[in-house]
């Protein structure tokens, strides 16, 4: 890769540092944004009728809120979310500034993901539990998060993947990254190299992320079955 | 142990009423095996639910052991089913955690500390013939042994009482014999009362001490296995003893008959024989006696749970007044008559 920018080599600490950034952006607002969307996504799942749980106010409230949140375009999204930014971190330019947006806007995304993979789990296990005597606390931390583990996994990566994308996004915005590194030399400055510097390390990112992610549910599977 | 009274179970699915159990009421007794059966769609599935509240009744009472389960709190409900172990026709086991930690996750909820706990399992795995297995996971497990599992796990806590939903109905019958082994062994060596409903009764022949046949939302007949197989009292039982017992006679044997001569006339007999009865010489010196011909057309013996069971269709001929006499002789012995021809 670094004998594709020739003479530029100057170059390659900027790529390496937008590839940090980047890297950076999506860790932290994929973690962040679990913190929030894990706990939503299991209500979602247990307010259920016929869960353990169930709470059907709840439940469409919830629902309806993740919904909306779902069909804001990230992009509009990034553009709304500018003055909270501002407010929360002093500016909304950065890569800092940038996990604010990405973190919200991927806690309903995470919220519904989580509860697919929560929902796959077969009733009977859970009335196991119930029969068991469990409380709703056992049965998630013991029936629910261990047996949907490899696909709550999958669910992660799909998560970290998507930010890529959306923080790429962010960085035609100011927000750091490979989507800055991106614009400014690719797109102002006519920089081909760059552009496909970018494409490439992205690329890179995103089938690496993938391949964790499928390996360590694989893993997982693996010694389950 | 159990005492349900005026049971009935209503759901409501999609603007439907459905009226699954009507004004049950049943008695288990303490260390018993009690059997529920009954077709698809009776009700079974519900009547045992209701037992530990996985469906709330709609009306009616469920005591176990004296406690009345449908109006307690959410939290002694928890620890009431502590007490009640259940088995499922799908096993239910967890495949993230090894046969060993399945049978830890009871333990782990009733909060029982972890050496004790740990000790416990290897207990309940030997009583099942499963140590060897303590470290796999579910799915590299035969059918039977998921079985094992789960009964161990239903063990975990001590219950009193054992509920089994169509535990064997998933497994072949070589597998399923020795399932039934197993719970009538853990329920001599405990005195636990085991409640199992099935739709096969082979299963209720096996096991239990007696049985209720449901059909259609209402229980239809209760009784001691012994008296239900050897007189079934209404369509439903007859066809499920039928099932196991061949009591069907060929049509063209109920005409094919000796012709009587002179004044003799013949009728065509079940004899059915429990328990001691079986091992008397009732039938030939009901012939010495009343001066008979015997024509022995079928007969079977079988075990019903310890007790032998068998049934005999005999066509006899002979003079009417002795023939009656012979029946009445052979009832005042115990046995149980039923006449399926005149002539
Ligand atoms: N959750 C439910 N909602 C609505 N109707 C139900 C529900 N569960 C059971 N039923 C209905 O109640 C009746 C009794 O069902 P139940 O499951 O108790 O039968 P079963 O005797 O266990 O049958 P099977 O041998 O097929 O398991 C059936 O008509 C069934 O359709
Ligand atoms: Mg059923």
């Amino acid at each position: 890769m670094l004998e594709l920018l020739g003479d530029n080599s100057w170059m390659a600490g900027k790529v390496l540092l937008a590839t940090w950034e980047t890297i950076y952006m999506v860790l932290i607002s994929t973690v962040l944004s679990y913190l929030a969307g894990l706990p939503l996504g299991i209500i979602l799942v247990t307010t259920n009728e016929n869960h353990i749980l169930e709470n059907k106010g709840l439940n469409q409230v919830l629902g309806s809120i993740v919904n909306a949140a779902r069909s804001i375009p990230f992009i509009i999204f990034l553009i709304l979310l500018i003055p909270f930014t501002r407010f929360l971190i002093g500016t909304s330019i950065g890569t800092v500034a940038s996990i604010v947006p990405l973190t919200l806007a991927a806690i309903p995304f995470v919220a519904r993901i989580v509860e697919t993979s929560l929902k796959e789990i077969e009733q009977g296990l859970i009335e196991a539990a119930v029969s068991m005597g469990a409380n709703a606390r056992q049965i998630i931390g013991k029936v629910l998060l261990p047996e949907a583990m490899p696909s709550l996994l999958l669910g992660v990566a799909i998560t970290a993947i998507n930010l890529v994308g959306y923080s790429a996004m962010a960085g035609i915005v100011g927000g750091g990254g490979l989507g800055t590194l991106a614009y400014y030399y690719g797109y102002q400055r006519y920089e081909d190299t760059v552009m496909w510097i970018t494409v490439i390390v992205l690329i890179i990112l995103v089938q690496g992320m993938q391949m964790l992610g499928d390996n360590l549910a694989g893993k997982i599977v693996n010694k389950r079955r | 142990m159990i005492e349900i009274k005026n049971l009935s179970k209503v759901y409501f699915a999609s603007g439907q009423e459905v009226l699954a159990l009507d004004d049950v009421s049943l008695t288990v007794q303490k260390g018993e095996i009690f059997g529920i059966i009954g077709l698809s769609g009776a009700g079974k599935s519900t009547l045992i639910r209701c037992i530990n509240m996985l469906e709330k009744p709609t009306r009616g009472s469920i005591a176990v052991d004296g406690q009345e389960i449908t109006l307690l709190s959410q939290h002694e409900l928890r620890l009431a089913r502590q007490k009640i172990g259940m088995i499922f026709q799908q096993f239910n086991l967890l495949s993230s955690r090894t046969v060993f930690d399945n049978v830890l996750f009871p333990l782990e909820i009733a909060g029982v500390p972890k050496q004790e706990a740990a000790k416990q399992v290897q207990e309940l795995l030997e009583l099942v013939g499963l140590t060897d297995k303590a470290e796999m996971h579910p799915a590299q497990l035969s059918g039977g042994q998921k079985q094992r599992v789960g009964i161990a796990r239903a063990l975990a806590n001590g219950p009193k009482l054992l509920l089994s939903d169509e535990a064997t109905s998933a497994l072949d019958p070589q597998t399923t014999r020795s399932i039934l082994e197993l719970l009538k062994d853990i329920n001599r060596r405990f005195h636990l009362t085991i409640l199992l409903i099935t739709h096969d009764m082979n299963v209720i022949k096996k096991v239990c001490d007696r049985v209720a046949v449901i059909d259609n939302a209402r229980i239809v007949e209760a009784g001691e296995v012994l008296e239900v197989f050897s007189n079934p009292n209404t369509p439903t039982s007859h066809s499920f003893v039928n099932a196991v017992i061949s009591r069907e006679i060929p049509g063209e044997l109920l005409h094919n008959s000796v012709e009587p001569s002179g004044n003799s006339v013949s009728k065509l007999i079940r004899v059915s024989f429990i328990g001691p009865s079986a091992g008397k010489p009732l039938i030939s010196s009901m012939i010495r006696r009343y001066d008979l011909d015997v024509n022995i057309i079928y007969g079977n013996i079988d075990r019903i749970k310890d007790t032998p069971f068998g049934n005999l269709t005999l066509e006899i001929l002979g003079h009417p007044d002795l023939l009656q006499k012979a029946l009445a002789y052979l009832r005042s012995q115990g046995l149980e008559i039923e006449v399926l021809r005149n002539a």
